[in-house]
């Protein structure tokens, strides 16, 4: 069994990051009855005594004792570190697990990037060869920013590059909040775009997340709760925004019910490996089927079901339901339109009460209405993992890689294109050492190349399917 | 006449236990219809095959469980252990923690000499135990990335290691509409190599169980389970003890020596062209088939239609290609059953259409770059494909 470790960045990176363990605890907790520290619960945390001083006090079976995540906290502000160590949760953190500085990163990547990226080099490779120790195998990093700001942004993906030179083998996910178009932050457009380039050059699976879609998922659930319609009585753990059961009772601050989402996104993505199942999926493998060449990471997510009704019975046709709902634009996590777009692979993570029948079945239903790469026309991975999360009795992750991210792209380029012929705001960045004109170039071109790869892929997208002449042998 | 069973990655370890379950199962199920003399030498000899004796009687299997992680085969272990009547022996088991990722060149380049010593001496250790060795039995499948990858290597060391031992792979075919995406690269990469270093390799197609478990059985929601139970089932009544045609009364037949490695005479008769042009028959040609019956009337049975020659292709007498294996004691409480392995052109289409895919992904190079970072080159992928180009072709000209 292989470990990961949470790397949370900036404001939005730890308040997602707090989200996540409260909902890991919690999901553990409602599997692990007897209280015993297994290879499940170690691949997030460790079982610490925590009546020794220092370092030693790791035990490695045994009833739980204290839990730690392996978790590794950054901000350059202390606001919302403090008070996570200060809430609920701050029991679960190591305490010597971050960094901290005063002034903040002013919305401004070059200060994340080049000003604390140098300042804090040592103390981040100090920590994380810290959490690196204390795992067994350590198999992944999850990196969890904002693209728009300055710290996750910035020194975010600063890390990235640490990462891959000093751990490798190791891989990193990187989850990454997208600004809209309405985002407040003048300069989130220059931000993304120079984190793009990073992002492309070093991560090894980007899974894109947009808060208008957290919204709208939000929204949607509201309604249903508030219908009142007979029989719509949901349970309340079941809700992907919900907190019930978890360590923080009630909604602390209006993102936590988007961050719910997404922290869900992270535990579902992770429990083929972490639990049993009769087709298990390791993260290794999620990069090695969804990843068909080195630049083409990134993943569009959708989750199902959004909420379980709390007095139904789950037949067949519900279970259909949700792999429909998969591919439906209403459970993605990030705007796109994978099914008027081309898909390079999918995968489908299943968890709970469903088998390989069932499957196959929604497979071949809904393959017709989706149109795959001529090189990979059985695009699919697969995967079904026994335990169910928390208030549901089963779920599914859908993992697209598919040329739908493109115009995402594409509208950040034309966002950064409008600011950057004005020069607006460009001499924040430019009175930075390290920081010229030509960083600014050099990440346009990173992002239009990866644009141009989408384009390539979609331009065969009405080419027919052919078969390529085999190979004669002489028999 | 012992076999020691190695079973590799997920699926080779949830259906090695399978296989074992069925295999005790049946040999202590008092219903063998046949006398109780009869069921006794049945039993001892089947025990002798599959299974070892330990000192407080549990039986244990003659099995080497593989995996790159420790999920599967945890899970593996306690569940024989918790049945009560059989198990795995203790020390039988090798795992690691980070999993081969469904990469066939992880599992073969990385894992395979990392742990060739450790897992040759497992293997070397359960050969010890037996005292007279029929051969080499490895359960693996082809998509994923242990057992595809990491078996290759195995079979190659075995090979090598136990070159007079027979070896025979069960592989696994994978559902046509994938259940990983890289399964033609790692299939076609796992045939090549499997086709250098074993003696034969039994195909079961995940397709086809599943449409068993569906029309035949009907079963609603069929399971991974209900699939490698089928499975089990077809493999014990082809391994089960069974008498020679000699009709010897011991139960020595030797599943594994079955001769079907056949050779095509050279390429100066002429039939050989002109019968690969007259396909309009579409018969699938054999070249060899193995029947097995059990139950009863067993001796009274009518084989005359499997000697036809129209199933043979046309450089083979039906006498030689043909063979049947009878033993009165019932399989598994059913009355009557029979068997049928047949080497013939039915794996022909299959074959042809993982070729097909896994040469149109290699076309535009995708996912190479994961293949290529562990050190399998695109020279490798050529040769796999130049090979089983020709097998097919070979299949083609029956």
């Amino acid at each position: 069994m292989t470990q990961s470790v949470v790397v949370q960045v900036g404001q939005c990176g730890n308040q997602i990051g707090c989200c996540f363990w409260d909902l890991a605890l919690r999901e553990h907790a409602a599997v692990n009855q007897k209280g015993i520290y297994d290879e499940a619960i170690s691949s997030f945390f460790r079982n610490v005594d925590t009546r020794v001083v220092g370092d030693g006090g790791s035990i490695s079976k045994g009833k739980i004792c204290s839990l730690k995540a392996r978790a590794v906290l950054i901000d350059m502000e202390e606001g919302v570190v403090n008070e996570i160590l200060q809430g609920p949760l701050r029991d679960v953190f190591d305490s010597k697990q971050l960094i901290t500085d005063i002034s903040g990163s002013g919305n401004n990547w070059a200060v994340g990037h080049k000003v604390f990226g140098s300042l804090y080099q040592e103390q981040i490779l100090e920590k994380l060869r810290k959490s690196a120790e204390h795992c067994d195998c350590l198999q992944c990093f999850f990196i969890i920013h904002s693209m728009g700001g300055g710290t996750g942004s910035g020194l975010g993906t600063f890390l990235l590059k640490l990462l891959e030179d000093e751990f490798p083998e190791v891989y990193r996910f990187v989850t990454s909040v997208y600004p809209s178009g309405e985002d407040d932050v003048i300069t989130s457009p220059y931000n993304s775009i120079l984190a793009m380039k990073e992002l492309n050059e070093h991560a090894d699976c980007v899974l894109p997340i947009d808060n208008q879609s957290l919204f709208d998922i939000i929204s949607k659930i509201d309604l249903m709760v508030n219908s009142g319609k007979l029989g719509t009585t949901i349970k309340p753990k079941s809700l992907v925004t919900s907190s019930a059961g978890a360590v923080k009772k009630q909604h602390q601050k209006p993102f936590d019910a988007m961050n719910n989402i997404v922290a869900n996104l992270l535990l579902n993505l992770t429990s083929s490996a972490r639990f049993e199942g009769s087709l298990n999926m390791d993260l290794n493998e999620i990069s090695m089927n969804l990843v068909p060449f080195p630049q083409l990471h990134y993943l569009v997510s959708s989750l199902t079901p959004l909420y379980t009704l709390a007095d139904v019975n789950i037949p067949t046709r519900r279970l259909d339901q949700m792999f429909s709902d998969a591919f439906s634009k209403d459970h993605q996590l990030i705007r796109a339109d994978p099914k008027h777009s081309l898909y390079l692979a999918c995968a489908l993570m299943v968890r709970g009460n469903v088998q390989v029948s069932d499957l196959r079945r929604n497979i071949e239903r809904l393959k017709p209405s989706l149109q795959f790469v001529s090189w990979n026309q059985e695009g699919w991975k697969t995967s079904l993992c026994s335990v169910p999360p928390v208030g549901h009795s089963h779920s599914l992750l859908a993992l697209a890689n598919n040329t739908c991210v493109k115009p995402t792209f594409m509208e950040l380029k034309e966002r950064f294109m409008r600011l950057y012929k004005k020069k607006a705001h460009l001499h924040h960045y430019l009175q930075i050492e390290g920081m010229e004109e030509s960083s600014f170039m050099e990440a346009v071109s990173s992002l239009s190349g990866l644009i141009e790869e989408y384009n390539q892929l979609d331009a065969t997208k009405s080419m027919p399917v052919e078969d390529f002449p085999r190979l004669s042998i002489a028999v | 006449m012992s076999i020691v069973t190695v079973q590799l990655g997920q699926c080779g370890n949830q259906i090695g236990f399978e296989v074992f379950d069925a295999l005790y199962t049946d040999s202590h199920c008092p219903q063998g219809l046949c006398s109780k003399r009869e069921n006794e030498a049945y039993q001892a000899s089947c025990k002798e095959r599959f299974f070892s004796e330990e000192e407080n009687g549990v039986p244990v299997a003659r099995a080497v469980l593989v995996d790159m992680e420790p999920k599967v085969t945890n899970q593996t272990l306690s569940k024989a252990a918790q049945s009560g009547r059989w198990k795995y022996g203790q020390h039988s088991c090798f795992c690691q923690k980070q999993g081969s990722g469904n990469n066939w060149a992880y599992g073969y380049s990385v894992h395979g000499p990392r742990h060739e010593e450790s897992i040759m001496n497992l293997i070397q250790k359960e050969v010890e135990k037996c005292d007279s060795l029929s051969g080499f039995f490895i359960i693996m499948s082809m998509a994923g990335g242990t057992g595809s990858g990491l078996g290759a290597f195995v079979t190659q060391n075995l090979q090598d290691q136990y070159s007079n031992s027979l070896k025979m792979n069960q592989i696994i075919w994978p559902y046509g509409t994938g259940e990983v995406i890289v399964q033609n690269y790692n299939s076609i990469l796992t045939l090549s190599h499997l086709y250098r270093s074993s003696d034969a390799l039994l195909v079961h197609e995940n397709d086809a169980l599943h449409k068993i478990c569906a029309k035949l059985m009907n079963i609603k929601q069929i399971s991974f389970s209900d699939i490698n139970q089928v499975l089990a089932h077809q493999l014990g009544s082809v391994f089960q003890p069974a008498y020679s045609v000699e009709g010897s009364c011991h139960y020595r037949r030797n599943p594994l020596g079955i001769d079907w490695q056949v050779r095509p005479p050279l390429s100066g008769l002429p039939t050989l062209g002109k019968a690969s042009l007259n396909r309009g028959l579409h018969f699938n040609m054999s070249i060899a088939n193995l029947v097995i019956l059990r139950g009863k009337d067993v001796h009274s049975a009518d084989l005359g239609g499997f000697k036809d020659s129209a199933l043979y292709t046309s450089w083979l007498e039906p006498i030689n290609a043909f063979n049947v294996w009878k033993t009165q004691r019932a399989f598994s409480k059913y009355e009557k059953s029979a068997a049928l392995v047949s080497n013939s052109q039915f794996l022909l289409k299959p074959l042809d259409m993982i070729v097909g895919k896994a040469w149109n992904m290699f076309a535009s190079k995708a996912y190479i770059h994961q293949y290529t970072k562990f050190g399998i080159e695109e020279e490798d992928f050529l040769d796999s494909f130049t090979l089983l180009e020709q097998v097919v072709a070979s299949y083609c000209n029956l």
